[in-house]
């Protein structure tokens, strides 16, 4: 058997993310879906708590992260589904690239059409809360670091819950406890940005986990996989 | 030294094991819980502040004390079992659990009830609570993952796994959890922390943690002899060991 080579394994990484790419293109359904989820779920909000621009303003860091948190959970629920369906993730399995990096292209994808999008329009709905608009520098940036980390637990949940039938309330549940600290130092950094605090702490903490999780998340999501396709 | 570790991992030893265990712990937990919770209910002096509500104190700490205890159990003999693929840490794993989460479940409930005369609310976001909350969820967690599936050597695999993920988050959680009340300090609590417990209330509370610590042994042991009763019951050793 002849080793893989660092140049093998960036090809591969690159055209697997093209694949990746490529599919969301091709099924624009999947990629807009969260962003109306995310409208329609703020939108909720105004509808219950009344429409009192004072109140609204106070509480839109967290309407925004929970609502951001929610859409991301709905995207990790499909992540592996359909390579585990059509056993494209059984080949991704036997490859000779490690399948903690074959999972990369995937992550990179997913999170470049769901984190990165929804943290680009996500000023847009900050507005509609009534959010200052001095903050968005920090609204962008948290949402940024916070949709990747979100992204990288939930597809461990997701890696182990993709054989199970209705997997779906099961990945919540085993992955909203892990959300936790995400939740909590996003929207921190928000409320420190609005009454004048230092947000750099808490995006700086986002930007540890971030890093972390990319190293030790991708080890814990090929052994998930490993376990849902019984190898 | 080894060979001790080895037999750990043989089904019928530590079966005989709990078997040669259970009728000294279980004495033992009954006496130590008897002995702490006398000692605590009727004998430790009345708080002067909380008055006699505080002895919760006696079962409360206890719970949460060994429920984050626990989750180690678990995540260590899921460890032993992902790593050596011994196959009786995933039946140690599955019997911590349930225990787990019931002890988890008692801080939380045992702490609602202490903090109806206290604090004037059945629950209050204090991170204590909060962080034990999240730590029931991660338990159940770990015990829907297992039923999900249906072959249990898999689930087991796939538990193993998740323990260890809620154990590298652990610390991360409860830090954030922390950190998060610090900004939210609501100024109505602040009951605790002014002066340590004194020794006359802490001895019956140390004592009601080592029988808290027991009651898990012992639970997990006749978990584990249950468990293995059901996965063994065609081997020849566990039909020669019931007969005699």
């Amino acid at each position: 058997m002849s080793e893989t080579t660092d140049i093998d394994m960036l090809r591969y990484c690159r055209s697997q993310t093209g694949r990746h790419i490529m599919l969301l293109v091709r099924s624009p359904s999947e990629v807009i879906n969260p962003l109306l989820f995310f409208l329609l779920v703020i939108i909720l909000f105004p509808l219950g708590l009344g429409p009192d621009r004072e109140q609204l303003s106070v509480l839109a860091p967290g309407i925004l992260w929970v609502v951001a948190l929610l859409a991301n959970l709905m995207i990790c629920m499909r992540l592996f589904v359909d390579d585990f369906e059509d056993g494209s993730l059984e080949q991704l399995a036997m490859a000779r690239v490690p399948l903690a990096i074959a999972v990369l292209p995937q992550l990179v994808a997913s999170w470049l059409a769901s984190g990165l999008l929804l943290s680009l329009v996500s000023p847009l709905f900050g507005l509609m809360l009534g959010l200052s608009m001095d903050v968005t520098p920090v609204l962008v940036a948290s949402l940024l670091m916070g949709t990747a980390i979100m992204l990288l637990l939930g597809a461990v949940g997701s890696a182990l819950t993709v054989g199970v039938q209705r997997g779906g309330m099961l990945l919540a549940l085993l992955v909203l406890p892990l959300y936790v600290p995400v939740l909590i130092a996003g929207t921190r950094a928000l409320n420190e940005a609005l009454y004048g605090g230092d947000p750099y702490v808490a995006l700086a903490l986002l930007g540890a986990g971030v890093t972390g999780g990319l190293i030790l998340a991708p080890l814990a999501i090929a052994a998930g996989l490993r376990v849902s396709l019984e190898l | 030294m080894w060979r001790i570790v080895h037999q750990f991992g043989s089904p019928p030893w530590v079966y005989g094991f709990c078997d040669r265990v259970i009728p000294w712990l279980l004495p033992i937990t009954v006496v130590a819980l008897l002995t702490g919770r006398v000692w605590g209910l009727l004998f430790a002096p009345t708080d002067y502040k909380q008055g006699d509500s505080y002895r919760i104190i006696y079962i409360h700490v206890p719970a949460a004390v060994v429920a984050l205890a626990g989750y180690y159990v678990m995540a260590l003999a899921g460890l032993v079992s992902l790593v050596w693929r011994v196959k009786l840490a995933d039946t140690a794993m599955r019997a911590a659990a349930p225990i787990g989460a019931a002890y988890t479940a008692i801080a939380l409930i045992t702490g609602a009830i202490w903090g109806k005369p206290t604090w004037g609310a059945w629950w209050v976001w204090d991170a204590r609570i909060t962080s034990m909350l999240i730590l029931f969820f991660l338990y159940v967690g770990v015990i829907a993952l297992f039923e999900a599936y249906e072959n249990k050597t898999v689930a087991a695999r796939a538990c193993a796994i998740l323990s260890l993920v809620g154990t590298v988050n652990i610390p991360i959680i409860s830090k954030s959890v922390d950190w998060w009340y610090s900004l939210h300090q609501p100024a109505s609590i602040k009951f605790t922390g002014s002066s340590a417990i004194d020794a006359s209330m802490l001895y019956p509370l140390l004592g009601m943690i080592v029988a808290f610590y027991a009651l898990f042994a012992l639970l997990m042991m006749l978990n584990l002899k249950q468990s293995l009763t059901s996965e063994y019951a065609q081997s020849n050793w566990l039909i020669k060991r019931i007969t005699t």
